[in-house]
C-alpha cells in the first residue's frame, strides 16, 4: 500500500471534489483513494479548501421554519445505513459496489485479454480488463483522456511499470503498449470519455461489438 | 517562457504563483487568531493526548462539533445549524438553487451532519470541509441521478482521546488557506470558487493550480499515520 508510484493529479481530485468529474473517472478515483493514504490526505486537503470557500460565503438568513424542522428531525428513527462491502485484496469498496458485490462477468477481446464493463454511457464508459501474464493489451491510441488503475498484478508500457495501486494518466498524446508481466494476471479498472481507438488487432469495424 | 492560453487558466497560473509566494512564507502568516489560541493553549511539542472535554481553544466550530459527536448535544448542533446553515444558504444560491430546493438541500445536510457525527476526525479534517463534502454529495445527488462514487471510509479509532496538537495543527493550516485565498484579488478568488463549486470542467482546471496544499496535506497525512498506528495497536 505504501509502494504506490503514480498517483492522482490535482485538477483531477479538485474536480473530483467539485462533483465535475465524469462517473467513469469519479469511480477511479474513489478505487484509488481507498487504497491510497497519500492521495486520501490530498482529497481532504481539496476538501479543506471547499471548506475555506463554504465558510466565506455571505450567511444568507434562514426561516425559522427551517430551523425547528431539521431540530425536529434529530429525534427521527433513522433505518440504519446499509453497510458497504469491505474491499478485497483485489477490489476496493467502490468498485465491490459497481459490480453489485457479484463476482466479474468477463467477456473476451482476443488472446489472453478479457474485459467487464462496469458502467457506460453519455460520459463515457468504465471497466475491468484481465490480462493474461506477458500477454499485450493491444495497441492502442486515445481519443480523449484514460484512466488505468492497476487492481492486481502489474504492466509494464513505453511511459514505466504500474504495479497495484498505480494510476496511469493517458491522453491522445499517448501511443502505447502496457504489457502484463509474468506472474498473476494484471486486472486493471479502466475509464476513458472516448472509445479507445485500437491500431492494430482489432479491425475498427469491429469496435462497436466489443465496446471499446 | 510565456505560454500563451485562455484566460482562465492564466488566472490559475497566476495563482499558483500568488499561492506558491505563500507557500514560503508560510511560518509567517499564522492566522493571529490561533496564535493566540495556541499560545493558550500551551501546547508543548511532543504530543499530549487530551480528551474532547479538556480543549477549550480549539475553533468554536470544533468544540460544537465534538460535543455534538460524543454528548449529541443539542445546543451544540443548534450553534453548529446557525453558522452554518446560512452559510450553505449562500453557497446553493450562488450555484443556482431555487429557495426551496435549496431549503430542502440544507435540511439533509445538516440532519447528516447529526447523523454522520460519529465519522468526523478533527485529526483528519477541519469542521467547514467535511461539511462542504456531504453538502457536495447531496447536491451532486440532487443534480445527477447517479451517485458520486465514494472511497471506502476509514475505520473510527475505538477511544475519543485527540491529539490537540494535530487538531490545532489541522485548524490553523485551514486558517493559513482561508488567508492566501483571502489576499487574492477578486478574480482569482471568483476562479477558485467556480473551480470547486462545479462550475469548471475538469479540462478547465487542468492547468496546475498550485493551491497552498502542501503544509495541510502533510497534516492531514500525520493524522491517518496516527490512525493507522491506534488500529494496528489494536489488533
Amino acid at each position: 500500500m505504501t509502494d504506490i508510484a503514480h498517483h492522482i493529479p490535482e485538477a483531477l481530485l479538485a474536480s473530483y471534489v467539485s462533483g465535475t468529474l465524469a462517473q467513469p473517472f469519479a469511480l477511479v478515483v474513489a478505487a484509488h483513494v481507498s487504497i491510497c493514504e497519500e492521495c486520501r490526505a490530498n482529497l481532504a486537503a481539496h476538501e479543506a479548501v471547499g471548506g475555506v470557500l463554504l465558510d466565506a460565503f455571505d450567511p444568507i438568513s434562514i426561516t425559522s421554519d427551517l430551523r425547528n424542522r431539521v431540530m425536529a428531525g434529530l429525534d427521527d428513527d433513522i433505518p440504519p445505513e446499509p453497510e458497504r462491502p469491505r474491499g478485497d485484496d483485489t477490489f476496493p469498496t467502490p468498485v465491490l459496489e459497481a459490480l453489485g458485490s457479484k463476482a466479474p462477468k468477463w467477456r473476451s477481446l482476443g488472446p489472453g485479454a478479457k474485459q467487464c464493463i462496469l458502467n457506460a454511457g453519455k460520459e463515457g464508459s468504465v471497466r475491468l480488463l484481465h490480462i493474461a501474464p506477458g500477454f499485450a493489451v493491444p495497441d492502442h491510441t486515445h481519443g480523449g483522456l484514460e484512466l488505468t488503475l492497476v487492481l492486481q498484478g502489474a504492466f509494464k508500457d513505453e511511459t514505466g511499470r504500474f504495479a497495484r495501486g498505480d494510476l496511469e494518466v493517458a491522453d491522445d498524446t499517448l501511443e502505447h503498449t502496457p504489457v502484463a508481466e509474468e506472474g498473476m494476471p494484471c486486472i486493471c479498472l479502466a475509464a476513458t470519455d472516448a472509445p479507445l481507438k485500437f491500431s492494430a488487432f482489432v479491425p475498427r469495424l469491429l469496435q462497436p461489438l466489443f465496446r471499446i | 517562457m510565456y505560454v500563451e492560453c485562455d484566460p482562465p487558466l492564466d488566472g490559475v497560473r497566476m495563482l499558483g504563483m500568488i499561492l506558491d509566494e505563500h507557500k514560503i512564507l508560510d511560518g509567517a502568516h499564522i492566522a493571529p487568531v490561533l496564535r493566540k489560541a495556541r499560545s493558550a493553549r500551551r501546547v508543548s511539542c511532543e504530543r499530549t493526548p487530551v480528551t474532547s472535554g479538556m480543549s477549550t481553544t480549539f475553533t468554536e466550530q470544533t468544540e460544537w462539533m465534538l460535543k455534538v459527536r460524543d454528548a449529541r448535544d443539542r445546543a451544540a448542533f443548534a450553534k453548529l445549524f446557525d453558522h452554518f446553515a446560512p452559510r450553505l444558504r449562500g453557497m446553493l444560491m450562488k450555484n443556482g438553487f431555487g429557495a426551496a430546493q435549496a431549503d430542502d438541500v440544507i435540511q439533509d445536510v445538516m440532519l447528516s451532519v447529526w447523523r454522520k457525527a460519529h465519522s468526523f476526525n478533527p485529526e483528519r479534517a477541519n469542521v467547514s470541509g467535511w461539511i462542504f463534502q456531504i453538502a457536495r454529495n447531496r447536491q451532486i445527488d440532487v443534480i445527477r441521478k447517479d451517485r458520486r462514487p465514494m472511497p471506502e471510509e476509514l475505520a473510527m479509532p475505538e477511544s475519543t482521546d485527540i491529539d490537540g496538537e494535530q487538531v490545532l495543527g489541522i485548524e490553523q493550516e485551514a486558517a493559513s488557506l482561508h488567508a492566501a485565498i483571502a489576499r487574492l484579488n477578486p478574480e482569482q478568488r471568483d476562479l477558485v470558487q467556480k473551480a470547486y463549486l462545479g462550475e469548471l470542467t475538469h479540462s478547465e482546471i487542468q492547468a496546475e493550480t498550485g493551491l497552498p496544499l502542501g503544509t495541510i496535506k502533510s497534516r492531514i497525512r500525520l493524522g491517518l499515520e496516527r490512525l493507522r498506528h491506534e488500529l494496528k495497536g489494536e489488533r
